[in-house]
């Protein structure tokens, strides 16, 4: 699971409310190398809620030292593009689980998947 | 012009029960394929003859950012999204099936892709996130008739098992597709004939979308339609 996915999973256990962002609990992290791309991660920025990306870079402890709120005219500075593309592409969690943030239901990551499918009743 | 891709072993060993390619897979494909200028936000031909696009309509080609695929199963629909529009938008797949999302990394990998897999319930768990953002929306939906008692598993039945009038699982998605797209975004939908498709494009327009059938194909004693939906 990539952080860019993360950052919009918000937790549908009945009764919650403030169910983003999704704690993330990871047992096994892989850092993969990926083409950079900086048209993508331009475009992917404005879909994002920023401060759960920075929240979950540092669960990961791949903070980066990324700004706590958005710098203006960042497609132009492409060392941050760099890092930002690094953390919502390159660090994977592969095992681990995410926890809802009110209930503290856990829903797993398995083999690089999140399973956020909820029992009946729940 | 653009290939069927690879696929992980769908129907075959740790992929059994997973749902393997068939028509309606291939039909949804060369529906995308047919709309390949407009899902590329192609700027050229503008005011051109393109049946399916009215003049008001032809400002708003814009490049896709955000794709998402309910029920992804091997992967191969949006692995050949991801053909057409490119590498500059997020690929999201959802599964019920965990053999699925796992079938559908392994497809995303053989295509050099980055589709992200997540097994939920329909579109459960990206709302309210993804609420406005998708720009093309794909859906293979079960939608064979069967007695309702066969909706809702998580195994290969619920590749096909639609309940009645093979209904029940697009219309619980039906009330999303105006949230989820975005002002541009596009909707396409596999349906059977006895799916009632004249109805559905009805319901959908209820809520403010246009929708019409882009292809349709017999295959066997099914008649597929693909519908497209845009909002007004």
């Amino acid at each position: 699971m990539k952080l860019l996915t993360h950052n919009m999973l918000t937790s549908h256990v009945k009764g919650v409310t403030k169910g983003y962002p999704l704690i993330i609990k990871a047992t096994e992290v892989k850092v993969n190398e990926l083409e950079f791309n900086s048209q993508f991660v331009s475009r992917m920025i404005p879909k994002l809620e920023w401060s759960a990306l920075i929240q979950a870079a540092e669960w990961l402890g791949h903070s980066q030292d990324l700004p706590s709120t958005l710098i203006p005219d960042y497609e132009n500075d492409e060392e941050f593009l760099r890092k930002v593309h690094r953390i919502l592409l390159e660090v994977e969690v592969l095992e681990g689980c995410l926890q809802c943030p009110e209930s503290g239901r856990e829903f797993p990551i398995s083999k690089g998947v999140p399973n956020m499918l909820l029992n009946e009743g729940e | 012009m653009y290939p069927t891709p690879l696929y992980a072993p769908a129907g075959c060993d740790a992929f059994a029960d997973v749902y393997e390619p068939a028509e309606d897979s291939f039909l949804l494909m060369d529906a995308l394929e047919k709309d390949a200028e407009r899902l590329k936000g192609s700027r050229k031909n503008k005011v051109d003859k393109q049946p399916f696009i009215n003049e008001a309509r032809c400002v708003s080609l814009i490049r896709p950012s955000v794709c998402l695929e309910v029920g992804s199963g091997s992967g191969v629909v949006s692995a050949f999204l991801a053909s057409v529009v490119g590498p500059e938008a997020l690929y999201l797949c959802t599964d019920v099936n965990p053999a699925a999302a796992q079938c559908t990394l392994q497809t995303s990998h053989r295509n050099h892709l980055q589709l992200q897999p997540v097994i939920t319930d329909l579109v459960q768990c990206l709302q309210p996130r993804l609420n406005g953002k998708v720009d093309v929306l794909v859906f293979n939906p079960p939608y064979v008739i069967t007695p309702s008692e066969e909706v809702g598993s998580r195994g290969i039945e619920a590749s096909w098992a639609g309940g009645i009038r093979g209904r029940e699982v697009m219309d619980r998605v039906f009330p999303m597709i105006p949230q989820l797209l975005s002002d541009h975004g596009l909707f396409y939908l596999v349906t059977v004939s006895e799916n009632d498709p004249e109805e559905i494009v009805d319901v959908l327009g209820k809520s403010g979308l246009n929708g019409e059938v882009c292809l349709t194909r017999q295959a066997g004693r099914e008649r597929l339609s693909i519908l497209r939906f845009s909002k007004s």
